[in-house]
């Protein structure tokens, strides 16, 4: 259904989307029409653009769910302190290091000219003369999608500003916005100190706008349907649609547009129900908080709603654990994951996953010492808020709350060693580059 | 006009002079890195502060000023 035939309806942003490849740009400007705001001799401006976002009320979908329109706010206001000539730079962040997530390479894969677009205005916004999109490197298809998109954009008179790619290394924290400036700066995909937040001083040390890709799709519709449009799915605080990816034990993984704060339940049953009977569900991926399976009719997935439990939906991540699988073993092998992906800069985050990743092998194996549970428990609790970044303060919140919904299976596992599931299967998503993947 | 103490995580090596200097708002976790009380500092605290931050060999430990709202009471 195109937005034409059912402007509030869904798909939105998913309109469209090619089996194969990506589309085109005649094609992108036929379903959705001529972007607005964006010309050369445009004449409203970035005031316009901010207000329209405000009242549409858009958040960031990379898993921070900021105000787009504050972060806008604080670019052009730090833009303004700004010497003349030092204008603001936009990155549009596709780099997805969350190994459970898939959304924005499929976006960008699928409808780069959406994202380019919201990169547009958002530049527009801020007075910045630079877009760069920042692409896993690995993500081959959607670089590919993304040169050939910006090489049809200049064919065809271009948007007045400079776009470019800066590849992105994989690693789970290559795409975090600090890790990314320092990237485009120069150095390597690793978190800084901050402040200087980026909207102070950024890329080139100039006021810089980090927007997920997601988002900036988003912002695409908005300006083309307007705020009213926009709110006519979501709710009041956190309106829209947004995408999810869903793996595990889902019967039809995949990225799924749904409108934000629909329950879990209708979610999976749209996605063809599960595999085999749940176990729990993990909500926001692996800095998320994990639900026990008989929970699952109550949840709704909105931040609003899961805020209470301390969680959130992060990247819009959603996995199914089934029956099937060992949730101790899944842990103990996640963990060991967030641990290898520590930079290796600070301190509490090197020594304290990996000490935690040690003693679940140690539980999961049966070959704990007393008061293991007790000592995980103080590393997580230390672990939160002494890094860099907030890495360590992910990982902590996803083992906590294994630990809780997986008492049982712990206790068991610290009692009697591996279970017949142990080394079944896994359904828990790594990168297929790590070890840890195959390790089945 | 009060201070707060701030580790720089990437600088700091775990040398653990500052926990020696200023045991009142620092102590070390399991593998000598300072887990730092944030409260402002009382005054009386300030001067071994400084002293904490300039014996830190990697300048890891950052005394900076107050700039969070006054809670109201």
């Amino acid at each position: 259904m195109s937005p034409q035939s059912d402007p509030a309806g869904l798909p939105r942003l998913l309109a469209g989307m090619p089996a194969h490849g990506s589309m085109g740009l005649a094609e992108h400007l036929a379903l959705h029409g001529k972007l607005p705001f964006a010309g050369r001799r445009e004449r409203r401006g970035a005031g316009a653009l901010i207000d329209l976002v405000e009242q549409a009320g858009l958040r960031g979908r990379g898993g921070a769910a900021f105000p787009l329109a504050r972060k806008m706010g604080a670019v052009a206001a730090s833009a303004g302190r700004a010497p003349i000539g030092r204008r603001p730079i936009v990155l549009a962040n596709a780099a997805e290091g969350e190994p459970a997530s898939r959304k924005d390479r499929v976006l960008l894969e699928g409808l780069p000219h959406l994202i380019i677009d919201g990169g547009v205005l958002a530049a527009r916004a801020v007075g910045a003369d630079e877009l760069i999109l920042c692409i896993d490197e690995e993500a081959g298809p959607a670089l590919q999608s993304a040169k050939r998109a910006i090489r049809e954009r200049e064919r065809t008179g271009g948007d007045a500003l400079r776009i470019n790619i800066q590849t992105v290394p994989g690693g789970y924290v290559s795409g975090q916005e600090s890790a990314l400036v320092n990237l485009c700066n120069g150095g390597s995909a690793k978190p800084t100190l901050t402040p200087p937040m980026p909207f102070q001083r950024g890329v080139r040390r100039r006021p810089t706008l980090i927007n997920n890709s997601e988002t900036l799709a988003h912002l695409a519709l908005i300006a083309r349907y307007g705020p009213q449009w926009f709110r006519q799915l979501g709710t009041q605080a956190h309106p829209g649609s947004t995408l999810l990816t869903l793996s595990g034990a889902f019967a039809h993984p995949g990225v799924y547009e749904i409108e934000y704060g629909a329950p879990l339940q209708s979610l999976i049953e749209g996605a063809g129900g599960a595999t085999s009977p749940i176990r729990a569900a993990l909500l926001g991926g692996y800095a998320g908080t994990w639900f026990d399976g008989a929970m699952i009719p109550t949840i709704t997935l909105s931040n609003d709603h899961l805020a209470p439990h301390e969680a959130s939906l992060g990247a819009g991540i959603v996995v199914l654990l089934s029956q099937e699988t060992c949730p101790v073993a899944e842990t103990a092998r996640v963990t060991r994951w967030l641990a290898e992906q520590s930079a290796g800069q600070c301190g509490p985050c090197v020594h304290g996953l990996r000490a935690i990743a040690g003693a679940i092998e140690e539980l999961a194996a049966g070959a704990a010492s007393a008061g293991a549970g007790q000592r995980i428990a103080r590393w997580s609790t230390l672990a939160k808020g002494r890094g860099a970044c907030r890495h360590p303060d992910g990982a902590a919140r996803f083992i906590t709350s294994a630990l809780d919904v997986f008492a049982e299976e712990f206790a068991d596992h610290a009692r009697h060693g591996p279970c017949d599931a142990c080394s079944r299967t896994y359904e828990l998503p790594l990168p297929a580059s790590s070890k840890l993947a195959a390790a089945a | 006009m009060s201070v707060r103490l701030k580790v720089n995580p990437i600088a700091c090596e775990a040398h653990g002079m500052c926990a020696e200097i200023l045991p009142e708002r620092i102590t070390l976790d399991d593998w000598g890195y300072p887990i730092i009380d944030e409260r402002p500092l009382p005054s009386e605290l300030t001067a071994l502060a400084r002293r904490a931050a300039e014996a830190c060999p990697t300048f890891a430990l950052l005394v900076e000023r107050d700039t969070s709202p006054q809670r109201e009471r």
